[in-house]
């Protein structure tokens, strides 16, 4: 029973773990789907989680603190979208300015603002985005199997939560199922054949890149209102490149995406739970390795060696018209 | 509508648009000073003092420009091949491995002059390592090196903090980081030739031996990228894949060998900290350097002559900014990281964005000047 217990525990925190990872790794896949490369999805998320925490500090209210993440990972967004779309600059570059941007502008304003060393105040529980019982949940809970799996792993997250996981269906109704999901995948292969048939190449990036801003501005609020009661610097801790990570271990694919956040999430539950015990046969896992799991998979992956990881064709490159 | 094509002189393509982005990120640096309520020529000035208006300043500024000489170049030679190293920060921590190795064999046996060759050895190949690598896996399996650099950023990280917590920490001690080492692994210091034009330096100032090493590496990465075939090669390969294909260079060999300078120029940045300055080797000594190695490179524009005084201007940033923070607490050491990342963005994802105003006002005050006809401009 007790086994039981600890398994149902580790699975509801990866699902804790992975909302942050899945929400990014959408955002990502929205601009990389459309060509452009983002790197800064950490900046992003980061920057969002700054915003959704000061936000909410000041006013109180958790949904302002959502509009107010969503709003500055829009920005940043934008930013990336202008030198990369409109100035055709190197997208690389862009992403790992806006990264370093969020990272140093995020403690010298939360400093400034609150002078708790780069903290914001901590958030009372009206001001964040808190457990939500699933209907039903007290009353299974004592059924074998279906208790815990119920109210044990799958109720008890946040609204974010929630909404990251059904952002997936959502994401493959769009791209797979509306005119704008086909243009989307259309320039991020060819977009001198969207161009041709009339379509702005500019416009489609630049939508893809505000839907890029919009799920980062949830994944940092969700860090920064639900997973912890305000904001801690660089709490993002490299959580957008493990994103990016879990992208291209999807494929570029919002299902496969999910499987793949979840994986990474399982990881890091996994890395918390099994700290300094010591496992059968291997022994003592150290902490770091299970840490760096994610990247040596992703480096694996990436290295052709379990299938093949293809970005989409334009992805990186400016789009250049004709004249 | 559309400006004519000109080329801009020389000056103005390698001079005055670096610069006018510059300005620009440090305007808007500013705007942030302001936002949190100092006042940003105030505090350039107390910057600018803080880095240059003393010896101890000056050795400082210095010191931390020696790991940005380095990680800039690590950086440039990756961008002549048209290749983008992420990976120096990691490729300078696994090269404090290297250094640490060769320093812990050697300390008690060498004096410092035989320790030094050896640990740049040591770190070089740390550092090449680490860069071959995510170089193999582009040259042969395709997979984009930005991505498996950062990844092994975050690898080389995690392998340090388990070595130096696990293996590397001596016995009986609490602090995860290996023994301090003895004479023989320690650099000269360099104060004295400060002092010799009457600057005032204290013995502790951290500017030592391997700022000359920097140097000796500009001037070799210069010869390298424009006086040697391989250098040819490289600069081929970067400007187009298809070109070099074309005449018969191998583009594996010249993607793992770029990207192997690359690692060891990255990895000899690790010399600096832990040789001149710490005498050990702990936790994160590489405190981004290896990031702000991109921005030195953008803005030196991948040429050693432009990242000597990028290198510098950062060591300013990071000098004066410690200062700084002592004088006005809202702005503390991250500002610089904001300062690094406008910097990057400007000089690097908007190169252009001053580029056609400045071509449109050459071609209508001077034409001549952009190899255009008096008249033409309208064409």
């Amino acid at each position: 029973m007790e086994a039981l217990d600890i398994a149902a525990n580790v699975l509801s925190s990866t699902i804790r773990l992975s909302v942050p990872l899945l929400l990014a790794c959408l955002a990502g896949l929205y601009s990389e789907r459309s060509g452009v490369f983002d790197i800064g999805l950490e900046g992003k998320m980061l920057a969002g989680a700054f915003a959704g925490a000061a936000a909410a500090a000041v006013t109180g209210s958790a949904w302002l603190g959502l509009s107010a993440a969503i709003l500055v990972a829009v920005a940043l967004a934008l930013v990336h979208g202008f030198a990369s779309i409109t100035h055709r600059g190197n997208q690389i570059v862009s992403g790992v300015a806006i990264n370093f941007v969020a990272a140093g502008a995020t403690i010298i304003l939360g400093q400034a603002w609150f002078h708790q060393g780069g903290r914001t105040p901590s958030l009372p529980g009206t001001a964040r985005f808190g457990a939500i019982t699933l209907p039903g949940a007290e009353a299974v809970r004592d059924v074998p199997v279906l208790g815990p799996i119920y109210s044990g792993i799958l109720s008890g997250h946040s609204l974010l939560a929630y909404l990251a996981f059904l952002a997936v269906p959502f994401t493959w109704w769009v791209l797979y199922r509306t005119r704008f999901g086909l243009r989307l995948r259309a320039v991020g292969e060819n977009p001198a054949a969207v161009d041709t048939a009339g379509i702005s190449v500019t416009f489609l990036r630049y939508r893809a890149v505000v839907c890029t801003g919009i799920l980062t501005g949830m994944a940092g609020c969700y860090m920064a209102l639900s997973q912890n009661a305000g904001f801690v610097k660089d709490m993002t801790a490299g959580r957008g490149y493990i994103a990016l990570a879990a992208l291209i271990f999807a494929k570029w694919k919002p299902v496969p995406a999910m499987f793949a956040c979840l994986l990474f999430g399982f990881l890091d539950a996994l890395s918390i739970r099994l700290q300094g015990t010591p496992l059968p046969l291997v022994g003592r896992v150290p902490v770091q390795f299970m840490q760096a799991l994610p990247y040596v998979l992703t480096v694996i992956l990436l290295a052709g060696f379990i299938g093949k990881a293809i970005p989409p064709r334009a992805g990186g490159v400016p789009y250049v018209k004709e004249r | 509508m559309s400006t004519p094509y000109a080329r801009l002189p020389a000056w103005a393509d390698y001079g005055l648009i670096p610069l006018i982005n510059l300005a620009v990120a440090f305007a808007v640096a500013g705007l942030v000073v302001l936002l949190v309520g100092e006042n940003p020529f105030r505090a350039a000035i107390i910057l600018v003092k803080g880095a240059f208006g003393s010896g101890q300043g000056i050795a400082y500024t210095l010191y931390y420009a020696t790991n940005f000489i380095f990680t800039g170049l690590a950086v440039a030679v990756a961008f002549h091949c048209g290749l983008f190293n992420i990976g120096g920060e990691g490729q300078a921590y696994i090269a404090g491995l290297g250094i640490a190795l060769v320093c812990l064999a050697f300390d008690q046996v060498l004096p410092w002059w035989l320790t030094f060759p050896l640990a740049i050895l040591g770190a070089s190949a740390a550092g090449a390592l680490w860069a071959l690598i995510p170089a193999w896996l582009q040259a042969k399996r395709g997979s984009h090196i930005v991505i498996t650099t950062i990844m092994f950023n975050f690898i080389a990280a995690s392998a340090m903090v388990y070595l130096l917590v696990d293996v590397l920490k001596p016995l009986g001690s609490q602090a995860p980081e290996t023994r301090v080492f003895l004479e023989g692994a320690q650099l000269p210091k360099l104060g004295w030739i400060l002092a010799e034009f009457g600057l005032r330096v204290r013995p502790s100032a951290p500017l030592n031996v391997s700022f000359l090493l920097a140097l000796v590496m500009a001037f070799l990465v210069w010869a390298l990228i424009w006086r040697t075939k391989l250098g040819y090669e490289i600069r081929t390969y970067g400007f187009s894949p298809k070109a070099a294909r074309y005449a018969g260079i191998s583009e594996s060999r010249i993607i793992m060998v770029t990207m192997l300078i690359s690692g060891a120029l990255a990895g000899m940045m690790a010399l600096n900290p832990i040789m001149g300055d710490q005498h050990k080797v702990s936790l994160d000594f590489v405190a981004g350097a290896g990031f702000v190695g991109i921005a030195v490179a953008l803005m030196g524009r991948s040429h050693p002559a432009g990242i000597v005084p990028a290198a510098i201007l950062f060591g300013m940033l990071y000098q004066g900014g410690a200062e700084l923070a002592f004088e006005m607490p809202a702005i503390s050491r991250d500002m610089i990281v904001i300062i690094q990342g406008l910097v990057i963005l400007f000089a690097g994802a908007l190169e252009h964005l001053f580029r056609h105003p400045v071509q449109t006002l050459f071609a209508t005050v001077a034409p001549k000047s952009v190899g255009l006809a008096a008249g033409q401009e309208r064409a």
